[in-house]
């Protein structure tokens, strides 16, 4: 059998703009949004699910934009850190990020920020965590729920413990 | 030298310049800047450690639609010799360890380039392997210097006949194995060749030397290159020099005629870009009856490569950190068929304070003494190998406000004497220390005609909040406020200027900066009438300031204190607490320093409980080459941890009154972690990291 490369035309709903895609079917989201659409938002750390620096939300669920193909994501609606400020008003994460020194070297961050925004929204939704008390109750997010659920991005640099209250700040 | 800037915005909590950015996801990192027309680069590893590639068949791949080249040691361009020989990419047949880039594969997308590196044919002759370090190896020796310039051995006194007479004398063996940085952002390139001079947009932590080296591999004039950085996702060393990967990126960009990306993949990065040495420390302490020091022996075996010979200094804390009436360090390398190690935060304090000062601790013990009254006892007046007066020393200071705030007062020595459910609890302390040192670099300031200012230094900030911090010690020395100064940095086209490394960035910047618009008074005192439109710009080197200073021993000092629950059944060990208590000179910014020491505990724990990289001797390669096998610690795992410091005023350091806080953070803390699971269960793991079979093996013994 040839080796041949298979492509396929794809269109991908970012921040609510649609873009129209011929791409090489083995193309990954992650690869899609700083290849082909230039976005410099969403990072690449592992490729392989372990580092959580791609989190993107899905239909407003946090997912590894590594792992996911962008053919599968057809009129998907996908909100990468680029689409979470309003103008020139940051989301409240990302001013809380700031304030808290939540970062260093910055890599991890959108990453990170996106994965909160998710975490949130399933904490509200009432999902439990490994470390929820009990489970009939909402969940509160103090700060042993955050660490739990928020376990998926890797931080090198070390600024766990000035993320924590920065999503503290404001999921409480 | 006088502290000369009179701090304004210094010292306040400035958040960092590029914070929007960052949190935007705007900020640009090496592989991201947009450049019309790049193509990809995918690197193809050895699968040998030791021998030499046979036949490179490039056919299937070649023929592969959007193939644009395939490099290998044979059709690969000549390059210029460097020192290091990590950078000779290509051009041997040579095989020194498994991971080594043996050819490059480029192509139109990342995807093709990756499927034509799948099916690129290499053959290889192997030969036997040597890749395990053992404190007997027959290849140790004694390797002229150790990193970066110290003496490899040194020895004071009798220090067999001290131990001899020595009331109490503690003889162990400690051993920590390989660690790799595993920065976040990994090394990545994007090179563009234009008019026969090359562009780098890379990863590096110091622009200015990465062209002066990359220039000289491919012999060109250093103005011939240019190295663009203005973010960079971490390093902790790695990217400190330029990796094989920003030499491989060049090179296809050169084959191909067309500007290239490649990055490391994570796997990859156990391979090529540097790691910490796996260590072997014996540590020898003799006392007398009352705890002083009358013997400090510590003698290393680590490894290098066959490609370069990178010596960490492991043993050098060991000659300034305590007084003893007699010391020995030294240490040994063996050049072994495996990937060439590096900087790794704190080379050298890091390991070498993980023995020394376990080692204390198991002294303290035998005495029935406080290890922190221990630590008091053996305080030198002068640098005890030197005899140089120490410029400050805060250590005994950290640890007294250090005991205060943590509560050791309260400490029970006993070990394994306290219990909660499952829980076994303890708590640990041991000594950190760094060099304060800065080294020459150059800077402009520049004064436009709207009462705003330019610096521009080839400085990096690769997390640490330098661009932050030089502007804050700018806008003090220029006597403004920080909004009309702009201080441009990560770029060689800037002044030269001392990397990120060895916490003496903003130290080393920051003088240039000082000197530059001290000048830049000069001339506008000068100047009559309007600024020109292009401004009036002045720019100073510290070269000359730096070789006359006086003669002092400068070193930052810290200590750290961890409460760690052990669980009795499973061995897990949970970090409760940490605090770390640093005499650094002036804090410049707390917010930022703040996160550089904690940050520092985080890695420090990391080192305690979860790092190894494990070596597989059949195939001779990093086996759990991964982020989910290679383990850094998770949200999960760092708890209530702080970091405070002392006021501290050194008048003979630099223009700030600032000693380097970088690396400073994560030396001790292994080995406090290491104390606490010891004080709360009488098991004392010596091997790093403190893995669950160790401490149950030692439970059950």
């Amino acid at each position: 059998m040839p080796h041949v490369t298979h492509f396929a035309d794809v269109t991908l709903r970012i921040n609510g703009a649609d873009h129209a895609l011929h791409v090489d079917t083995r193309t990954t989201l992650l690869d899609a949004l700083r290849e082909h659409l230039g976005r410099t938002g969403s990072k690449k750390g592992c490729d392989h699910g372990q580092c959580g620096a791609c989190t993107v939300l899905v239909d407003g669920r946090r997912a590894n934009a590594c792992l996911l193909l962008a053919v599968t994501l057809d009129g998907v609606d996908v909100t990468t850190v680029e689409g979470l400020a309003d103008g020139d008003a940051l989301h409240p994460l990302q001013d809380a990020f700031i304030e808290q020194d939540a970062f260093q070297c910055g890599y991890c961050t959108p990453g990170q920020i996106c994965s909160a925004v998710g975490m949130i929204e399933e904490a509200r939704a009432g999902w439990p965590s490994a470390v929820t008390g009990d489970l009939t109750a909402a969940p509160a997010l103090d700060d042993d729920e955050i660490r739990e659920r928020m376990n998926g991005n890797l931080c090198r640099c070390g600024a766990y413990a000035n993320i924590v209250p920065a999503i503290a700040q404001v999921a409480r | 030298m006088a502290t000369t800037v009179a701090p304004t915005t210094l010292g306040a909590a400035v958040t960092r310049v590029e914070g929007r950015e960052k949190v935007t996801g705007e900020a640009a990192y090496a592989y991201e800047h947009e450049i019309e027309g790049a193509v990809y680069a995918w690197i193809v590893q050895a699968t040998i450690a030791s021998g030499a590639v046979r036949r490179v068949d490039a056919a299937r791949a070649l023929r592969l639609p959007g193939v644009l080249g395939v490099l290998w040691h044979e059709n690969a361009p000549d390059l210029g010799e460097v020192e290091d020989g990590e950078l000779a990419v290509l051009q041997s047949r040579r095989v020194a360890y498994r991971g080594q880039i043996v050819a490059l594969t480029i192509a139109d997308s990342l995807e093709v380039a990756r499927d034509a590196a799948a099916l690129l044919d290499v053959a290889y002759e192997a030969e036997p392997h040597d890749v395990e370090l053992r404190d007997d190896h027959p290849k140790l020796y004694k390797p002229p210097k150790v990193n970066p310039n110290f003496e490899t051995d040194t020895e004071e006194g009798d220090v067999d006949a001290a131990l001899a007479r020595a009331d109490v004398v503690v003889d162990r063996t400690y051993t920590t194995p390989a660690e790799h940085n595993n920065p976040l952002e990994p090394h990545a390139t994007l090179a563009v060749w234009r008019d026969g001079g090359l562009t780098l947009y890379d990863s590096t932590q110091g622009a200015p030397r990465a062209r002066d080296t990359i220039a000289a591999v491919f012999d060109l004039p250093p103005e011939r290159v240019r190295v663009i950085s203005p973010h960079v996702g971490g390093g902790f060393g790695s990217k400190g020099t330029p990796r094989p990967t920003a030499i491989a990126a060049a090179l296809a960009a050169k084959h191909v005629d067309r500007p290239v990306k490649l990055a490391a993949t994570r796997q990859q990065m156990f391979a090529f870009v540097g790691y910490r040495t796996p260590t072997i420390q014996r540590l020898r302490l003799g006392a007398d009856a009352g705890g002083r020091l009358l013997a400090l022996a510590h003698e290393v075996a680590e490894q290098t490569s066959t490609v370069r010979e990178f010596a960490e200094q492991t043993a050098v804390p060991s000659r300034m950190m305590y007084a003893s009436q007699t010391r020995r360090t030294s240490h040994r390398v063996a050049a072994l068929d495996v990937p060439t190690p590096s900087w790794m935060r704190a080379p050298g304090e890091t390991p070498g304070m993980y023995a020394l000062e376990s080692a204390m601790d198991e002294l303290a013990i035998e005495l029935g003494l406080d290890p922190i009254e221990l630590r008091a006892r053996n305080e030198p007046e002068t640098d005890p190998e030197t005899g140089l007066p120490f410029s400050s020393r805060g250590l005994v200071a950290c640890l007294r406000e250090g005991a205060a705030r943590f509560g050791w007062e309260r400490r029970d020595p006993t070990p394994g004497a306290r219990r909660n459910g499952p829980w076994l609890v303890g708590t640990g302390v041991a000594s950190s220390t760094y060099p304060a040192r800065r080294a020459p670099s150059a800077a402009f300031a520049r004064a436009l005609p709207d009462g705003t200012f330019v610096i521009g230094i080839g400085a990096a900030d690769i997390g640490t909040g330098a661009r932050t911090v030089l502007l804050q010690i700018a806008a003090d020395a220029l006597e403004v406020p920080p909004e009309r100064v702009r201080v441009e940095i990560g770029d060689s086209a800037l002044p030269f200027a001392m990397l990120a490394g060895g916490s003496m960035g903003t130290t080393s910047w920051g003088s240039a900066i000082v000197r530059a618009i001290e000048a830049l008074r000069e001339r506008l005192a000068e100047h009559a009438g309007d600024l020109p439109p292009e401004g009036v710009q002045a720019q100073a080197d510290t070269t000359e300031e730096i070789k006359a200073q006086e003669r002092y021993a400068r070193h930052a000092f810290g200590a750290q204190f961890c409460e760690v629950r052990v669980n009795a059944d499973t061995g897990e060990v949970r970090v409760a607490r940490m605090l770390g208590v640093f005499a650094c000179g002036r804090i410049l910014n707390p917010l930022t320093s703040r996160s550089q020491f904690i940050g520092g505990m985080t890695q420090g724990v990391s080192m305690a409980l979860h790092e190894e990289s494990v070596l597989d001797l059949e195939f001779g390669d990093y086996l759990n080459h991964d982020l989910a096998q290679y383990h850094v610690p998770v949200f999960a795992d760092i708890g209530d941890i702080e970091a405070t410091w002392i006021e501290e005023e050194d008048p003979h350091l630099n223009p700030m009154g600032a000693k380097g806080i970088g690396e400073i953070g994560i030396v001790g803390t292994a080995a406090a972690v290491a104390n606490a699971v010891h004080h709360a269960t009488g098991v004392r793991v010596r091997d790093l990291p403190i893995r669950l079979d160790r401490v149950l093996a030692g439970l059950a013994a």
